[in-house]
């Protein structure tokens, strides 16, 4: 049998999660076919048959699918799903929206957020918010699965496969979409960004949050974190925060400003790296998972380093 | 209209969690459990809704053994109206079967909206919501920061991968929170004792006629690789050094 994969896109372009997902997708030992299913997507469906590995692409092209929303989606993956013996979705927002949505269609138990393929049947997760691993084995016969992006390299671009287009589904006119509002922030997103700047309660107001953290992040071009305690305080919007409860990142950087390194903080970003911290305690919790430590006063010790970059 | 909120039990976010050394899970023996903080939030925006004379009643259920009923108390306590624990002795119950029992639960209470927290903080699956709605072939709406209820719709907005979308819903339908929705309330000492006389029912994956043995099976689990602490630098510019010769700048 074969494996079908979801690809990330926006109609326009390819998203890197779905080169991410592929090498999870190859690890299964099966043909890979990606499906990219949007509206007015053929320059996305073209973009996936260069990836190295690719079968075939199979491109769905209709007004149902254009905002991807789960309820066609779920059907047309299902309506494929006969063919394959593994579906195989990357873990954005999109994927984790609409694959246990396949899962509970075909009657199978979904596998979230894989970070490792032992075997076809077998792999292992995140649980806890990554404070525990388990490898968790499948007895169903079509296995669906996401994938943590970030656990995967990206398969290379040289792949030259066909692409076949498939029919859209219907509309069952469950849910219609409304609007979007993306940010147009010129940061990274938290989610996916290489380098992370996060500011903790030592910032001490939403003005000094701004003043010295964003600085830094602009020098780095880095998206900006912040605390549960940042939040809390009201120094930083909760969609910045990192943490168990709120984003879990792994950056190639991670620094954790005025951070104490709570629990909860410490589960959303150990998988990073390089890990920094500043902080003026010697005996903060962030210094036992930091590559590098400096026990110093924020307030001097930042700007320095932004102005360090800057040379 | 009735809202149906599903809460589960699980370790306290502030508890550091430890992994048996022999593999077989994770020590939860004296550990303190609380409502997942996802379903608390689920729980907040069902009362806000009746409070603001959108619904009429909200039902919190929990799939467990007899401590979910703790569980379901501080539901309860919050401002819920009544409460359904559906009792098994399973040391853990997987989505799919999770969403079976909860569809066997809506065919009697018949809600007009299902509110539940995005994942839980245990297994962190994230799917619950999703495959409930598909087994009831309604609408979802994931990862809400903003709910909208109408009479004969519910308009959401999502937190998406770089922003926000706004679906709108026929109802019923399913909606799971994401951490921006709202700030849940603490619960009263004078409703924490009014809590104890709401009614809390029970039922079992028998009663309900649904099969709930697990699919997947868990072969290991281990703490995962450790961070050594690193080196305390002490000046910016070692700093720049070091993570030049990291390949990081």
């Amino acid at each position: 049998m074969a494996t079908l994969i979801l690809a990330e896109h926006d109609d326009a372009h390819l998203n890197e999660a779905t080169a991410k997902t592929l090498t999870a997708a190859l690890a299964l030992g099966q043909p890979v076919d990606v499906l990219v299913a949007g509206q007015n997507a053929k320059a996305v469906a073209d973009a996936a048959a260069q990836l190295t590995g690719v079968r075939s692409v199979l491109l769905a092209d209709g007004e149902s699918l254009a905002n991807r929303r789960a309820e066609p989606l779920a059907d047309l993956i299902v309506s494929l799903a006969g063919q394959y013996d593994a579906i195989v979705v990357p873990g954005t927002s999109t994927g984790k929206n609409v694959a246990p949505r396949v899962a509970a269609l075909l009657d199978v138990m979904q596998i979230s957020e894989i970070t490792k393929v032992v075997s076809p049947d077998t792999f292992e997760r995140p649980i806890y918010a990554g404070n525990a691993i388990e490898t968790v084995q499948s007895s169903d016969k079509t296995r669906v699965i996401t994938v943590r992006i970030a656990a995967f390299p990206a398969a290379a671009a040289g792949g030259n496969a066909p692409v076949e287009t498939i029919a859209a589904p219907g509309d069952s006119g469950l849910s219609s979409f409304v609007g979007a509002d993306l940010s147009v922030s010129d940061r990274p997103e938290l989610a996916s960004a290489k380098v992370i700047v996060s500011g903790g309660r030592a910032l001490g107001s939403a003005e000094k949050f701004q003043e010295v953290i964003a600085p830094l992040a602009d020098q780095l071009k880095a998206a900006i974190g912040a605390s549960r305690a940042a939040v809390d305080s009201g120094y930083a919007p909760n969609d910045w925060q990192v943490g168990q409860t709120g984003k879990v990142v792994a950056p190639d950087l991670y620094i954790a400003i005025g951070i104490s390194g709570a629990i909860q903080h410490l589960a959303g970003m150990k998988d990073s790296k390089v890990i920094v911290a500043i902080n003026k305690d010697g005996d903060a919790p962030i210094f036992q998972v930091a590559d590098y430590g400096l026990v110093d006063d924020l307030f001097t010790v930042v700007p320095a380093l932004t102005k360090a970059l800057a040379n | 209209m009735k809202i149906l909120v599903p809460v589960k039990r699980v370790v306290d976010t502030n508890v550091k969690i430890r992994v048996k050394a022999d593999g077989t899970g994770v020590d939860l023996a004296n550990v303190k459990m609380s409502m997942n903080p996802f379903d608390e939030i689920a729980v907040e925006e069902a009362l806000r809704l009746k409070e603001a004379g959108k619904a009429t009643e909200v039902v919190v259920v929990s799939i467990g053994t007899d401590k979910s009923a703790e569980t379901l108390r501080t539901g309860l306590a919050m401002g819920a109206d009544r409460a359904i624990l559906v009792k098994t002795d399973a040391a853990s119950v997987e989505p799919l079967a999770v969403a079976k029992l909860l569809k066997a639960v809506i065919a009697n209470e018949a809600p007009g909206l299902v509110i539940l927290g995005k994942q839980a903080i245990d297994d962190d699956s994230n799917q619950t919501g999703q495959m409930l709605a598909a087994l009831l072939g309604w609408p979802q709406a994931t990862f809400a920061s903003k709910v909208a209820l109408g009479d004969s719709s519910v308009d959401v907005t999502r937190e998406v991968d770089g922003g926000l979308e706004t679906l709108r819903l026929k109802l019923p339908a399913i909606v799971t929170t994401d951490l921006r929705l709202n700030e849940p309330r603490y619960a009263s000492l004078p409703n924490i004792m009014k809590a104890k006389k709401k009614p809390l029912d029970e039922t079992s994956p028998e009663t309900l006629g649904v099969d709930a043995s697990p699919r997947l099976t868990v072969l290991k689990t281990v703490e995962p690789t450790g961070r050594t602490a690193g080196v305390k630098l002490g000046t910016v510019d070692e700093l720049v050094a070091k993570l030049k010769q990291a390949g990081v700048l």
